[in-house]
This record gives C-alpha cells, sequence and structure tokens, in this order.
C-alpha cells in the first residue's frame, strides 16, 4: 500500500475559495482589550506585584561590615571579581572566549574602572578633615606597586579565611574582630601599611551612606549611571545572600525567578536551563557559550519556514486535525453527501 | 499635431496603488473569515494583540508620573502591578500563538515573512521586558542587572548595552524597544491581514497524491495551500 504523502511545492497564496462566516474585527479586538485588562486587572487585586527595597552599601557595610571590608581591601589590591574581569571594565583579562571568538575583548574597556582608585582612593581623597586619613591615602599611593599589593592582599587575605569559615559554619579566624559598639573592623598583624587606616575610613564613609552617594555621583551632579555601585556591591556577599534566599542564583534557575513566589521572566526558561547543564555549568567561559547556543537557537526559530524536517513536523503529527475539526468534519460529510 | 503624454503617475500615486493593491479596504479591515478560522486557537493572535495595548497604556501612565512613582503610592503600584501582569499574559499568549502557528504550518502559501515578523517580535519582546525589569530600581532590579551584564558581556553586547545604567535602560525600555515590536506587530498584522489567515492542510489533495504517486499542482483559483 503506498503511503499517503504530501505535494512537494510550496505554492503561492491565492483566495479560499469554500465558505464565509460574518466576521466583526473591530469589535472582536476591542472585547479582547476588555478581556484582557480586566484579566491583569483581576491578577492585580488577587496578588499585586512584588517591590523588595534595594540594597546600598550602607546597609551592606552596616550588616556585614567584614565582608564588605575583605571586598573592599580585595578592590584595594586588584583581585576583586570587578578588578579582574577584563572588558568592558578594564584590561586585566581577555573575558571569555569560545574557541577563537573572542567578542569581549574585540569590543574593549567601554566603561573603564581602576578598582583601587575608583572604589577606595577616589571616595577616601573626598573625606575632609581627617589629616590620618589623608596621609593614609598618600602614604598607600607613595609606595610601589608590588608593596601596594602587598600590603592589601595581606590585610585581605585573614579576612576572606574568616568570611569563608562563616559560610562553611566553621570557626572563623581570630585575627579578625568586630568591635560591637562602633561596628569597626580590625586585623591583627603588622604588615598591612596604612591600609587598616585606609579600609577604617572607608567603612565610616561607606556607613554614614556617603559611598553610596561618593560611587554615584563622580562625574556630574546628575547621574543614572549605577555602574559602579552595582559592580562593587556585587563583589560582596549581600546581594548575593539576599538572591539565594529568593531563589535567584544562577543554580537556582536564576534570572527567570522573580522575588517571593511570583512568575519571573519565565520565557528566558531555555536560556537559563543551559546554565543548569554540562559542559555549560562547570565552564569558565559558560556565558558565551550559553549567548551562542541561544544565538544559533533563536536564528532557528526565525526560519523554521524554510528548515528542512522541522518544517515537515506540523505535517507528520495531525495536531492540525485537532485545530481544523469542524473544517475536515464539515468536508468529510460533503464528500459523503 | 502633436499628441499629449500622459504624466507621469507621481510618487504619492504609486504609494497609494501599490498599498491599496496589497491591502485593499475589504483585506485590511474584512467583515467576513474563511469557515475554517473556527477554533480557540485564534484567540491567542488577537490575545497577545490586546495584552499588548494594555502594556503601552499601563506603561504610559507609569511613565506620566515617573520610574519611581510606583514604590511610594498605592495607586502608583496598582498600575505597576497591571503593567507587570500584562507583560506575563503578553508572553503567555504569544507562546501559545506561537506554537498553535507551528502546528497549522502557518508559513504556507508565501506567508513565511508572517512567521518570520512574528519570530521576530518574540526575540525583540524579551529585551524590552529585561530592561524594563531592571528599570525598576528595587532589589530585583540590582540583582538582575549584575548577572545579566556577564551574559551580555561575554558576546561584547555589554560595550554598548549596559544593564547596569538605569539611563539607559530605562530609555531602551520606554522607547526603542516598545517601538521596534509596535513596528514589527504592525508589519505582522499587515502580512496576515494581505495574506489572509493559512488555510487547512487539504487532506484531499493528499489522498489525491498517493492514488496517482504524482505530485500535483495547484489548480488555478484555489488557495494552494498545499506543501
Amino acid at each position: 500500500m503506498t503511503r499517503p504523502r504530501w505535494p512537494r511545492r510550496e505554492a503561492v497564496t491565492a483566495e479560499w475559495q469554500g465558505g464565509y462566516a460574518p466576521y466583526d474585527l473591530v469589535k472582536e479586538l476591542l472585547i479582547a482589550v476588555g478581556v484582557v485588562a480586566l484579566l491583569a486587572v483581576l491578577l492585580t487585586v488577587l496578588f499585586s506585584s512584588p517591590d523588595e527595597r534595594p540594597s546600598t552599601i550602607a546597609q551592606w557595610s552596616r550588616e556585614q561590615p567584614v565582608n564588605f571590608v575583605a571586598a573592599a581591601s580585595k578592590e584595594l589590591a586588584g583581585t576583586s571579581g570587578t578588578a579582574t574581569y577584563g572588558p568592558p571594565y578594564n584590561h586585566n583579562a581577555d573575558g571569555q572566549h569560545a574557541a577563537f571568538l573572542y567578542p569581549q575583548k574585540w569590543l574593549g574597556v567601554s566603561h573603564p574602572i581602576n578598582t583601587a582608585n575608583d572604589f577606595v582612593i577616589g571616595p577616601l581623597r573626598t573625606v575632609p578633615d581627617n589629616a590620618a586619613l589623608q596621609s593614609a591615602v598618600a602614604e598607600f599611593q607613595a609606595a610601589p606597586e608590588k608593596t601596594r599589593m602587598g600590603w592589601a592582599e595581606a590585610f585581605a587575605k585573614p579576612l576572606e579565611e574568616h568570611e569563608t569559615a562563616l559560610e562553611e559554619k566553621k570557626v572563623p579566624n581570630k585575627d579578625v574582630s568586630i568591635d560591637p559598639t562602633t561596628g569597626s573592623v580590625a586585623v591583627k598583624g603588622n604588615a598591612f601599611g596604612p591600609v587598616p587606616t585606609m579600609m577604617s575610613g572607608l567603612l565610616d564613609l561607606a556607613r554614614s551612606g556617603g559611598l553610596d552617594g561618593s560611587l554615584l555621583t563622580s562625574r556630574q551632579f546628575f547621574q543614572t549611571d549605577y555602574t559602579k555601585p552595582l559592580l562593587f556591591m556585587s563583589d560582596g556577599g549581600l546581594l548575593a545572600e539576599r538572591a539565594e534566599a529568593q531563589h535567584l542564583l544562577g543554580n537556582q534557575w536564576g534570572m527567570m525567578n522573580e522575588t517571593g513566589s511570583y512568575p519571573g521572566q519565565t520565557w528566558l526558561w531555555l536560556y537559563t536551563v543551559w546554565y543548569q547543564v554540562e559542559p555549560f555549568k562547570a565552564s569558565k567561559n559558560a556565558d558565551i557559550l550559553v549567548m551562542l547556543v541561544m544565538g544559533l537557537l533563536s536564528l532557528a526559530f526565525i526560519c523554521v519556514p524554510f528548515i528542512p524536517g522541522i518544517r515537515g513536523i506540523p505535517r507528520r503529527i495531525p495536531i492540525y486535525r485537532l485545530i481544523w475539526r469542524e473544517h475536515y468534519r464539515e468536508q468529510e460529510a460533503a464528500a459523503k453527501a | 499635431m502633436s499628441v499629449a503624454t500622459p504624466p507621469e503617475p507621481s510618487w504619492t500615486t504609486r504609494a497609494r496603488e501599490a498599498v491599496l493593491g496589497a491591502l485593499p479596504p475589504e483585506k485590511l479591515l474584512p467583515d467576513s473569515q474563511p469557515t475554517y478560522v473556527a477554533s480557540w486557537i485564534y484567540i491567542f493572535g488577537v490575545a497577545s494583540l490586546a495584552a499588548l495595548i494594555v502594556i503601552i497604556g499601563s506603561g504610559a501612565i507609569l511613565g506620566l508620573k515617573g520610574p519611581s512613582w510606583w514604590h511610594f503610592t498605592g495607586i502608583g503600584h496598582f498600575f505597576n502591578s497591571i503593567h507587570l501582569w500584562s507583560v506575563e499574559l503578553f508572553f503567555f499568549f504569544m507562546v501559545i500563538h506561537l506554537w498553535g502557528k507551528y502546528w497549522m504550518a502557518a508559513w504556507r502559501g508565501g506567508r513565511s515573512r508572517v512567521w518570520v515578523t512574528g519570530a521576530v517580535t518574540f526575540l525583540v519582546a524579551v529585551p524590552a521586558a529585561l530592561t524594563g525589569y531592571v528599570s525598576q530600581q528595587n532589589f530585583d532590579a540590582q540583582w538582575i542587572a549584575t548577572q545579566a551584564k556577564d551574559g551580555l558581556n561575554s558576546v561584547g553586547v555589554g560595550a554598548f548595552f549596559n544593564v547596569t545604567n538605569f539611563g539607559q535602560m530605562y530609555s531602551y525600555h520606554v522607547l526603542l524597544l516598545p517601538a521596534a515590536v509596535i513596528v514589527l506587530v504592525i508589519a505582522h498584522v499587515l502580512l496576515v491581514r494581505k495574506h489572509g489567515v493559512v488555510p487547512p492542510f487539504e487532506l484531499d489533495k493528499r489522498l489525491a497524491l498517493s492514488q496517482t504517486g504524482e505530485a500535483a499542482r495547484p489548480a488555478p483559483g484555489t488557495n494552494g495551500a498545499s506543501s
């Protein structure tokens, strides 16, 4: 028995020669707008919408002073996530790549950030009436680069160990102490040069809220660019801690979730799913690999009508029989008659 | 005696004739539909359009009052919620509409541009929504911005599309990307009006082919939808 098959040629549009039924396009659209608006109002009344207050550097420095000073020390040493990011923020790395593709590097540094100067030294220079602090900053800047990095790294190390131990619920580093009255952070040792004075000054500035403003208004009065404060905060632990509690981390399906129990950008599920599976999950170049995969899939999505195999599936799986069941029923009835 | 040559039709005349030729009023605003347009799946196209209108309406109200209004007033929060839920509905309707059109193979009969404009609309709507999420001025915006930057930076897009720059993202969200979505949707709808709703697979032709074993050509005057 010969298997039924479809004609090969893709014919052009022609007028439908079958029957027509009355149709009111304008009425349908207006009714649809009304129904969808009512549905949105109903969902609003039932569920409202989430609005978690944003974090600030002041909040971070008050709630997690050790974490703040550890992050700031790494910014000063040039070892933080932002300091070692590469383009578009600095030239300290090439950024991610896939085989011979280095688009991050090719597009260059468009938002230059020197973490030591922009996040620490610059803001400290704005603090008035503190000769000891300005002297410490001057001493730091006058020292050779190797010495500066040595001081900052030596200061950051016990703080990092302290933070790691707390995360792993182990005994924290005893060289690190927090004054419960003032909230200031101290690290035992004498190989840090002027860094303890600078970090103490930065912590005070941050706790007062001054660092939030300082990072935002470094260029002009009116500002809408939050790149610096956001990058600085993302090098610390507060944002990630809040995100984990809200199931927003990358390994928790990240961006497609919303704070609370609200539906988020669920349409990003296919983008997010790659981060949950190997080889993307463990790759240092996961972002570019996922973006490339999604770029190819998006192109395929657009080109569905032209892709052999994919475009033929609707003919082979007869869901169309369900969609047009009335039409086929009428055809069969007419054929029998 | 010389014969006067008719004047060259003006660009305006040509444009009018081209537009009316492609989309005569009865096609642009039809008052009847082919009988096969009789399934609940057809609702999701117009529902997507309706959700887009609600998004634009609620977004315009939010835009009139400024980006932080909704954080501090009940009425502002109400309109922000409508904006959020209409976006969720828009994507929900659009995904069902796309799946429906896929299973209809709605690109048949010279309708590939209808599919392409629909698919591109969906893809442009994704950054339109993303820029809204990073313009919220709340913790969600902070977190999404710091996460999204890595993907965009990795392919070089971050060099000119900075998700941590609220001012830039707000401009994209309230003007550039919505304008792109609206233009694409208009093109999509006009193409649907021009080509008509894709007709059903013609089972009778399929059966005829299986009997004759020859590839049939659509007869003049038929809908030519077989493929």
